[in-house]
């Protein structure tokens, strides 16, 4: 069983916490021209490597961050949005 | 034969011939450098040569041929999808299979079983009537099935899923739905490739690719640098790092997609059978062992493993729609990569990096699109031009927020 760990409620198992993908920063609506914004929508990183991802511990309703290894998928650390 | 047979085994050298050659030396250059030995790769070498006339052309595979998504799917050819786009694409596709073993000589164990997606819910057959009515409109055989045809065709099926599942109300049937051996399917192409002019180099990595002024210049491999103006990608769910190359970007995002076969027994599922609430897949291969699958795994991940948890969820569902498996023992099971795109539609054709042509975004439904894939594939790369059935899959439709809609039809994972 892989375990993940909430930085609310300690280790739990991966069942529990739903993925919500890379975290991306948006460009201002305002400002970003059509390609700029096309680019946020759709584009993604897809390679492996280490990156910040969104998970939701589903029981809690804990949103945080999560620095992953997406080729070994090695948890390196999680933490609450703005705490890193 | 077994004389034959007999000689080969006392034989020092090994006398048979091979699918394919395998050439020592990687030339400084050729008209057309394909990333990939998978058997999109090389169904477009093959058509490349064959339709085109075009036979200066190198296959580059990092590992064996079929080591990726080719060698780990669940073998299934199907049309019955639910775009316009998309169900015109896979039945030239399903076409091309149709006549495939004649025109490459080769055994693919091609089997038209009929293929039925069940619906456990009101809502799961509103969208089969939606796509049993754009099938028929582009003359696809496919229609809706009530419980009882189902209970005469695949007599073994728990039609209320024993009470641990919402019962079945009914299925979208695909008679054309069929099953291929994948593994020959590459084997063929590679063969046909090659006796047309076509050079398959195996254990050789693309390093990096060379634009010079927005065009492609040449590809540097761990065997040396090769100058070519044209290059076909056509790694699946190793795209991101070819595209990164050109300095491309995609919307591809690569999560593992399991399978696992049971031990072989005697033919009693001729139907292949798909339940899209169940995330689950099943059929019977030649040899008598079924195949399923499952959705992909719930997080991005780019490694071929193969988990405990998936076995177990996979054959509880797999007992909720047979119970009489119960007894069967799982032989093996294993993981692909799914390059997954928003739309669950492929991206393919030219990009706006001259002489770059992307055949990606494969996920969960690349297999049956092989021969498709290939055959257009060549004529966009011969033609410096999107071939006709494949426009609407250009990756500048995310710019134009344009996208093709597969989801109801691609994938169980919904």
């Amino acid at each position: 069983m892989k375990v993940l760990t909430c930085p609310v409620n300690g280790p739990r198992s991966i069942d529990e916490f739903v993925y919500g993908g890379e975290v991306r920063e948006m460009p201002n609506p305002a400002a970003a021209g059509d390609a700029e914004w096309a680019d946020y929508v759709w584009c993604r990183q897809g390679e492996p490597g280490v990156r910040r991802e969104w998970w939701y511990h589903v029981p809690s309703g804990t949103w945080f961050v999560a620095e992953r290894d997406t080729e070994r998928d090695d948890v390196l650390r999680t933490y609450l949005w703005g705490q890193a | 034969m077994p004389f034959r047979l007999l000689k080969f085994g006392l034989s020092r050298n090994y006398p048979e011939p091979r699918m394919f050659r395998s050439p020592e030396r990687l030339r400084d250059s050729y008209d057309v450098v394909i990333i990939g030995g998978g058997a999109h790769g090389l169904a477009a070498a093959y058509y490349l040569a064959t339709e085109h006339g075009i036979r200066d052309v190198a296959v580059l595979e990092r590992r064996y041929i079929g080591h990726g998504g080719t060698g780990r799917n669940t073998a299934i050819i199907r049309s019955n999808y639910l775009t316009e786009e998309g169900a015109r694409f896979y039945e030239f596709s399903v076409d091309l299979y149709r006549d495939l073993a004649r025109r490459l000589d080769y055994n693919l164990f091609y089997s038209q079983r009929g293929h039925f997606t069940l619906a456990h819910s009101a809502a799961a057959l509103r969208t089969q009537r939606w796509r049993a009515a754009v099938n028929r409109h582009l003359g696809i055989d496919s229609e809706v099935v009530g419980r009882e045809f189902i209970a005469r065709t695949i007599p073994e099926i728990d039609l209320d899923c024993g009470g641990h599942q919402p019962p079945i109300e009914g299925a979208l049937y695909h008679p054309p739905g069929a099953i291929a051996r994948h593994d020959a399917v590459a084997w063929a192409y590679a063969r046909g490739a090659d006796r047309a002019g076509a050079e398959i180099h195996q254990q050789t990595a693309v390093t990096g690719i060379e634009v010079a002024g927005g065009k492609v210049a040449g590809v540097h491999t761990d065997r040396g640098f090769i100058a070519t103006g044209k290059v076909l990608s056509a790694v699946a769910g190793w795209t991101p790092q070819v595209t990164r190359m050109v300095g491309l970007r995609t919307p591809l995002v690569v999560h593992p997609l399991q399978a696992l076969v049971t031990e072989p027994f005697k033919p009693w599922l001729d139907a292949i059978v798909v339940s899209a609430s169940l995330h689950t897949y099943i059929s019977q291969s030649a040899r008598g062992e079924l195949v399923a699958g499952a959705s992909l795994d719930p997080y991005e991940l780019t490694a071929m493993r193969s988990t405990l948890e998936f076995a177990e969820g996979l054959a509880g569902h797999m007992l909720d729609l047979f119970p009489c498996l119960a007894d069967v023992r799982v032989l093996r099971q294993w993981g692909g990569l799914a390059d997954m795109t928003p739309d669950f539609s492929p991206i393919m054709g030219t990009t706006h990096v001259g002489g770059f042509y992307l055949d990606a975004g494969w996920g969960t439904w690349g297999f049956k699109a092989s021969p498709a894939s290939g055959y257009t594939m060549a004529h966009t790369v011969a033609k410096e031009t999107d071939h006709p059935l494949i426009e609407a899959f250009n990756l500048s439709r995310f710019h134009r927020f344009d996208l093709v809609g597969e989801k109801g039809a691609a994938s169980v994972g919904h």
